[in-house]
């Protein structure tokens, strides 16, 4: 043990972290994840010969392939972080504040000689760098396995890809993260605030899609309609779309995991006219992203933004 | 030590706290009596900066507390009703943690907690889960940590609710000796009458958001019964008119009323030879004498019963 006093806000954060990884639900939940990771690693990897084919303005960056490639069997690397990682988040965030308020400890930790915020800011910092390590481990692993079936060390460009790609599911776990920990100040049940994270994370996953293929039926315009009204409808119902937090992941992903992703919305003949097939530099993919990476930190900057202001303003009592 | 000016909470249109002028001294074990919802927590809770007063100040140790909460929280050391712990980590961990939170090093923590845990007679359940832990260890254990940062006043929010009789007995009496060994201020709130009795050096009675009274014990019943030192029951037999005039016009007597044949004769001095006296003398026959002193058992009924009604 260290001998020199840490500063309050390192000794909860701490405390927290602690608390995480000894928690049964947290044990559950990565056993889960990185099954499904090594899973869907082994299919891609399986039928690694058939994904990677001649000619492909992929072809360079196959190592990214490992982290989207699936043989139908089971999902891809990408698909499975986008449905667990809120789950993830959720099961961190759910009973940050209800649970310490309930248990009688809120007004107790709060008595010692602490600013307010501390208590709320280190709960977010500790299940952050939780959800962090957590990722970077999981995909350095895949990695490094992938590392070792092919035999073919990854660009630095494929590298950074791949780190920018588990930034932007951070971002999207911690998304989620501050929805629960938002919904655990607001309700006094911790089972009321998980139940209510959960149904907006199956109200996103699931009934999100079907109210926008409702809304595209409707709207569809006639075939013989012009390309430019055409063309304003799709992207008014790729907008739509991209409410939803995992559409944002999913754009994020896929434009950074592969490089020949030139626009996330339609292109017209013009427009594609004179393009040589080959992949974008990561600074171009990246500048593709951005709008999606600031959608996902700015909600997640506005669940936890809510939460702080309802936290502080809360009237601390004993149970 | 704690100075309270004016202090106001209100809820809406609810008054919590009704404009408290209060002043604890140094060294003294001070009672916060009254019932449930008088305010005592409210109280507390601003004295520790954790609610906001709408109108007054608070200050502890000559700090304010609604500006500098935190030097306030260094200096106090604040026990909540009902307290709770981390139930699935030993109390030994429970109380490092607190430690830390206070500045104190790994290894100091350390050294401090398990000292503090012989202290309340809590070494041999040190690294029990707290989860496992009876009311009223955790109570002891509440004690331990609030002592962990050298406080210079320590506030216990209903320190003894839910404890059984040899518990708290042993409760008040490690609370006692603590106060007189360390010389620490102690603000105790309780709606038990006989508890605060046992230990306090002064006590406020609390109803409705107002400090109607106080003072050391003596003191107390003297200010709330001011003119009405002690009431007699005489119970007599037959009618007579003229009594009820006659017991009014003794010297020392402040009010008689007569309720199913019992005169209750209130005397601001013992005046009950005299009472008795004019009774036989008005040649009523005297059936029943009986003199009550005010104590505050009286006083809780009075007020408390009063303030709830």
């Amino acid at each position: 043990m260290k001998t020199s006093s840490l500063h309050p806000f390192r000794v909860i954060v701490a405390k927290e972290i602690s608390d995480h990884v000894r928690s049964w639900r947290f044990i559950i939940m990565v056993g889960i994840i990185a099954l499904t990771c090594f899973g869907s690693l082994y299919t891609a990897l399986s039928n690694f010969g058939s994904a990677v084919k001649p000619n492909d303005p992929e072809g360079s960056f196959f190592f990214l392939k490992l982290f989207t490639a699936s043989d139908g069997t089971l999902p891809s690397f990408l698909v499975f972080i986008s449905f667990l990682g809120p789950l993830l988040g959720i099961s961190l965030g759910f009973d940050a504040i209800n649970t310490e308020h309930n248990r009688g400890t809120l007004s107790r930790i709060l008595a010692q000689p602490i600013h307010r915020d501390y208590l709320i800011n280190a709960k977010f910092v500790a299940a952050l760098s939780v959800i962090s390590m957590l990722f970077f481990a999981l995909g350095f692993l895949v990695i490094g396995l992938g590392l070792i079936i092919i035999g073919i060390p990854p660009t630095a460009g494929e590298f950074l890809r791949i780190v920018f790609f588990l930034l932007a599911s951070i971002c999207y776990v911690a998304f989620w993260l501050n929805l629960s920990i938002l919904f655990s100040v607001q309700f006094r049940q911790a089972a009321t605030s998980a139940l209510a994270s959960i149904a907006v994370w199956l109200f996103f996953t699931i009934f999100y899609n079907m109210i926008v293929n409702l809304i595209a039926k409707a709207m569809m315009p006639p075939e013989t309609a012009q390309v430019q009204y055409i063309i304003g409808y799709q992207k008014f119902i790729l907008n739509l779309l991209r409410i939803a937090p995992s559409q944002l992941l999913n754009d994020a992903a896929t434009t950074l995991l592969m490089p020949s992703v030139r626009s996330l919305g339609p292109l017209t003949m013009e427009q594609v006219h004179g393009a040589i097939p080959s992949p974008l530099s990561l600074g171009q993919s990246l500048l593709i992203v951005w709008p999606q990476l600031t959608g996902l930190i700015a909600a997640t900057v506005v669940c936890f933004g809510l939460s702080y202001a309802s936290f502080m303003r809360k009237e601390i009592r004993s149970r | 030590m704690i100075v309270l000016t004016g202090l106001t909470k209100r809820y809406g249109s609810f008054t919590a706290v009704d404009n408290l002028h209060l002043t604890i001294r140094k060294g003294e074990i001070f009672g916060l009596l009254g019932p449930n919802g008088a305010g005592k927590s409210t109280t507390i809770l601003m004295m520790l900066g954790l609610t906001d007063p709408t109108a007054g100040t608070v200050e502890v140790c000559g700090i304010n507390s609604t500006s500098h909460p935190i030097d306030v929280k260094r200096k106090v050391g604040y026990l909540p009703e009902d307290v709770g712990f981390y139930d699935d980590r030993t109390g030994m961990e429970n109380l490092i943690y607190i430690a830390r939170l206070n500045g104190l090093s790994a290894r100091e923590a350390e050294e401090k907690a398990s000292a503090l845990l012989r202290r309340v007679g809590l070494a041999a359940d040190a690294g029990k889960k707290t989860g496992k832990y009876s009311r009223g260890m955790r109570q002891r254990l509440g004690l331990a940590e609030v002592l962990i940062k050298n406080p210079e006043i320590i506030i216990l929010d209903e320190p003894t609710s839910g404890i059984d009789p040899s518990g708290v007995r042993e409760f008040m009496e490690l609370i006692l000796r603590l106060s007189r060994e360390d010389g620490i201020t102690v603000l105790f709130s309780s709606h038990h009458l006989h508890q605060v009795q046992q230990i306090c050096d002064r006590v406020g009675l609390f109803v409705k958001g107002r400090l109607i009274a106080e003072g050391d014990i003596d003191g107390l019943s003297q200010q709330l019964f001011a003119g009405e030192y002690l009431t007699v029951k005489a119970r007599i037999a037959g009618k007579n008119e003229r009594l009820q005039d006659t017991l009014g016009n003794i010297e020392g007597v402040v009010s008689v009323r007569l309720q199913d044949g019992v005169y209750h004769v209130s005397c601001s001095q013992d005046v009950t030879a005299n009472i008795a006296d004019a009774i036989v003398r008005s040649g009523a026959g005297l059936l029943h004498l009986q003199k009550e002193e005010y104590g505050l058992d009286d006083i809780y009924n009075r007020y408390f019963e009063g303030g709830k009604a």
